[in-house]
Formats: structure tokens, C-alpha cells, sequence
């Protein structure tokens, strides 16, 4: 079942020459993270702006769940919708309790409801309630803030969860970490989620699906891998950067490439462990200076499943660049 | 001192007179300053046209708009009142466009993007958040409302301008002197409770923000 739908949707600006969201169809799987990506003007973030109607269509049909939110209300759509954009989105003036619980508060929630929920959110994000509900936004890091951002959308139980560069104006270190969470959380929670960037690295870690947008249009809608591996046009190729194989490596899993155990012979001078999770990429790092090293892939209970040499992963390459040609 | 001692009970009704005619003129002047700015900020050529109107009426001598008001108001504290209220609202207005627009249109539409209706975002977050500016307003309103208010002696109003008054046609220093003693220490209570208000609504979110 589609999350969001979006049917044939345009919007055209008054004092704008050019259509900024133009004729776009597609569907968000309900529990999928999808990322609309694109350079700046592109239209991606009019287009989320529609799904909680801080903009109206010109023309076109957006469904959130069974609904075409036209015949919603307004602040009851909003109050579905969890919404997080860069930190200036905190009140300043409310506690970060407040922040948090003001959608429960809107849908008038009894109080010790509220309370329990926003302390289970800050929980969840790892903000201890005790150090951090009486606080307020301006005495947080840029990466807290975010975190108690993502915590207020999260709070009011949403079906959707629009993002809007949410990570655009924090450090590169706090940014991967904060990423790291989300999918965490994601993990965990199974929201659909809807986020928009500009950064191709932050689409290929997050999404399940990538729409690339160009000019109001859709160029391109697919997983992360299938993107990087066929890309629809010299466009997308050259925003993805498709021909850079290392970038390809990150989103292969090592599962992927293992051979099952047991099939180890002779212990190899050299052995390194890595989790099921871990990506080719990781196992490339370890494995060059080593190249008669092995790589053994464990479980997560910590038993061993297969191993990976340095074969493997060129193997992998040489079908990639067999492909690309 | 005598003069204090022996007359408190007429100087403490005209403290009060002139404490009424201050604080009714401040209640009006800043309802009907709220919601003209709320139109205003909606337009910048507006804005510049009703407070350029407003600047010149605060330029009519106030002895001058009294007069002019007479016929419509008579005499008393009512016409004073209402020239205060015309003096206040180029103050409150512009205070106020101000600090409407201090709250920057991102938070404005964060608010509308978590569930607030137009009235929750006003009294949730764009008054608190414009609160402190509205103050400062208020504050230089009440200071100069106490200095002019002294004009309504003139007027059949009372308020502590009758000392003033009094003390020059009777050549009585110690009546001038203590008029204008107790008019600087209105302002100056006025000013410091205002400005306390002010610091207190600003800091407890904003400090280090």
C-alpha cells in the first residue's frame, strides 16, 4: 500500500517564469525512507511542501494514506504529518519538553500522557529527560537540536515524516552520526518517510528509494544501487557520480560477496572480522594492504557465516565495469 | 518638605489622576495599536503610509491637538486621554511591526507545519517571541505619556501638571519643584518596572540562544 501518492501534480508560482514542480507521479511505500534529491531549484522541496500543504498544487492530486488531502483539514493533516526542517524550526521560547510535546498538546492529549510520551521520545533519541526536558533550544548543540527535532515529529504517533534538509546546516562528523540514528530508528519504527537534500552521499546512505529531480521534473526513481548502476541519463550519471565504483562498493553489502562457511581451508596469515552489515567498501579498506588477508563475516550473534577475500571484491568490480561498458 | 508633608492628600490625588489618565491612555493606545499593526506588517507601502500619518500627528503641539479634540471630547480627562493615545500610537506601532517581523518567517512556518491554526501560531509563538520589543514600546509610550499628561491641568483633567501649573501663577517654587519631583519619579517607575518586565520576558529563552 502507497503512503503518499502523488498524481500528475504541478505548481506554478505567480511571479515565477518557470514551473517549479511539474506533472509529477509517484508513489511512497508505506514503511519505505525515500529521498527526493536534486540541485537546488529543482523543485524538491515545493513538492514535499504539498504533502503538508504549506503550498497548494496548481493542478494534480496528492493522496496521503486512502485520502487526497483536499478533503482533509488543514491542521488535521498537519497534526498526521511529523515535520522536521533545519534547527531554526525550535521554538525558541518553549522548554525542549515543549517542543517536543506541542503536537500531542495541539491534539489536546491528557497531561501525563504528553509527559510520558516526551520523555519516552528523548529516550529514544538519547537526550536523558532529566538533563535535557527543562532546557531550551538555545542551549543545545546544533546536533541536539536536531535530535529533539526529530523526537517532536515523531511524538504526535504520525503515519508520514517529511524532512526537509534536516541535517543541512550541521558539521560533517555530528551529520553522520545523526544520519546513523535515523536509520536506527528507522530500523526500529517503520515510518514512511520522506526527505529531501541536496547531498548525494546523505541519499545513498538513508534512502530505500532515490527520486532524482531536475526543473520540476522526475529524472529518475529507483533504489540507491540500481541508480549508481544505471542511471537514466549523462544527468544523473554525472550527479551521482555513477562511474565512481568506491561509491558503488558502499551500498553492496559484504553478504553479498561472501562465500559461506564452513569453507575455510588454511587460516590465511592475516584475519579480520566484520559484522553481516558491514559494506564492501570496509572490506576493500582492510583487505588492500593485506591482499593475502580474509575477511570473516559474522552474525549478529558473533558466529562466523562466510568469508571475503580480496578476489571477491574485484570479482564484484570487474562485473560492475563489465556492466558500465 | 513642608509643602509635601502638610498637602499628601492632594498630591496623592493628583499622582492618581495622573496615573489614570497614563495607564487608560497605555490600555486603549495598545488595543487599537495591536491589531493596526497586525494589518500593517501584512504590507511594507501600508506600513510606510500609516506611520509617516502617525509621525505628523506626533508633531502637533500638544496643547494644539488638545484644542482640537475640545469640541469632540469637552473638557476633561477623556480629551486627554485621547491625545495621549494619538502621541502612542506612532511609538506602539512601530514597536510593534517591529517585532512581528523579528519572528522569522521559517519559525512562523514551522509552527503552521506542526498542526497550529492561524491563532494558535499568533499566541504560541509569534507574541511570546515579539514580546520583548512590544515592551520596549510600551515603556517609551508610558514616559512620555507621564510628561505630556502633565498638559491636561490646563485642560480640567488634574494630574500633577495642577502643581505646575499652580506654582507659576502663584510664583510658588516649592509647588513647581515638587510637580516636576513626582512626574520624574512616575517615569522613572514606570520606566524600570517596564524595563524589568522586558529583560524578564526576553531572558529565560533567549539567553545564550
Amino acid at each position: 500500500m502507497s503512503a503518499i501518492r502523488f498524481a500528475n501534480v504541478t505548481k506554478q508560482f505567480a511571479d515565477a517564469s518557470h514551473t517549479a514542480v511539474d506533472g509529477v507521479s509517484f508513489e511512497v511505500e508505506a514503511g519505505s525512507f525515500v529521498v527526493l534529491l536534486g540541485p537546488s531549484g529543482c523543485g524538491k522541496t515545493t513538492l514535499m511542501k504539498m504533502v503538508n500543504r504549506l503550498y497548494e498544487p496548481t493542478s494534480g492530486t496528492i493522496f496521503v494514506g486512502e485520502d487526497d488531502i483536499t478533503t482533509l483539514d488543514k491542521i488535521v493533516l498537519r497534526r498526521r504529518i511529523g515535520y522536521v526542517i533545519q534547527q531554526v524550526g525550535l521554538f525558541p521560547h518553549m522548554t525542549v519538553a515543549e517542543n517536543v510535546g506541542i503536537v500531542p498538546d495541539l491534539l489536546k492529549w491528557p497531561r501525563d500522557k504528553i509527559k510520558a510520551r516526551v520523555n519516552e521520545l528523548l529516550d529514544l533519541v538519547e537526550l536523558p529527560p532529566d538533563e535535557y526536558a527543562t532546557r531550551y533550544p538555545g542551549q543545545l548543540s546544533g546536533g541536539q537540536q536536531q535530535r529533539v527535532g526529530v523526537a517532536r515529529a515523531l511524538a504526535g504517533e504520525p503515519e508520514v515524516i517529511l524532512m526537509d534538509e534536516p541535517f543541512g546546516a550541521i558539521d560533517a562528523i555530528t551529520r553522520t552520526t545523526l544520519q546513523d540514528e535515523l536509520l536506527y530508528l528507522q530500523q526500529k519504527l517503520h515510518k514512511t518517510i520522506l526527505f529531501v537534500t541536496h547531498d548525494v552521499e546523505e541519499a545513498l546512505r538513508l534512502a530505500d528509494q532515490i527520486v532524482i529531480m531536475r526543473e520540476g521534473q522526475v529524472v529518475q526513481m529507483d533504489s540507491p544501487v540500481n541508480i549508481l548502476r544505471q542511471p537514466a541519463d549523462a544527468f544523473v550519471s554525472q550527479l551521482m557520480g555513477s562511474q565512481d565504483l568506491l561509491r558503488l562498493l558502499r551500498l553492496v553489502k559484504i553478504t553479498a560477496v561472501m562465500t559461506p562457511l564452513p569453507n575455510t581451508q588454511n587460516t590465511p596469515p592475516t584475519t579480520f572480522t566484520l559484522p553481516a552489515t558491514a559494506d564492501c567498501h570496509t572490506a576493500l579498506s582492510l583487505l588492500l594492504p593485506h591482499p593475502e588477508a580474509l575477511v570473516i563475516v559474522e552474525n549478529e550473534a558473533g558466529q562466523p557465516v562466510g568469508r571475503v577475500t580480496l578476489a571477491d571484491i574485484q570479482q564484484l568490480l570487474r562485473a560492475e565495469m563489465a556492466e558500465a561498458a | 518638605m513642608s509643602y509635601v508633608l502638610n498637602n499628601w492628600d492632594i498630591i496623592l490625588r493628583l499622582l492618581g489622576e495622573h496615573i489614570w489618565m497614563t495607564g487608560a491612555a497605555l490600555l486603549i493606545s495598545t488595543l487599537v495599536a495591536v491589531p493596526l499593526s497586525l494589518v500593517l506588517v501584512r504590507s511594507e507601502k501600508l506600513t510606510t503610509a500609516v506611520l509617516g500619518f502617525l509621525s505628523v500627528l506626533y508633531t502637533i503641539p500638544s496643547i494644539a491637538l488638545l484644542i482640537l479634540l475640545l469640541p469632540v471630547f469637552g473638557l476633561g480627562r477623556t480629551a486627554v486621554v485621547a491625545a495621549l493615545v494619538i502621541y502612542s500610537q506612532i511609538i506602539l506601532v512601530r514597536n510593534m511591526v517591529v517585532a512581528w517581523q523579528s519572528v522569522s518567517p521559517q519559525l512562523m512556518e514551522a509552527a503552521a507545519g506542526v498542526g497550529m491554526s492561524n491563532r494558535q501560531r499568533w499566541w504560541r509563538v509569534q507574541l511570546p517571541l515579539a514580546m520583548p520589543i512590544i515592551i520596549a514600546g510600551e515603556r517609551v509610550a508610558a514616559v512620555v505619556s507621564v510628561a505630556i499628561a502633565t498638559i491636561g491641568a490646563k485642560f480640567g483633567a488634574g494630574g500633577l501638571g495642577t502643581l505646575l501649573f499652580d506654582g507659576i501663577a502663584q510664583n510658588r517654587y516649592d509647588k513647581i519643584l515638587w510637580g516636576t519631583i513626582f512626574c520624574a519619579l512616575l517615569a522613572i517607575v514606570l520606566n524600570q518596572s517596564l524595563l524589568w518586565l522586558e529583560t524578564r520576558v526576553a531572558s529565560a529563552p533567549l539567553k545564550s540562544a
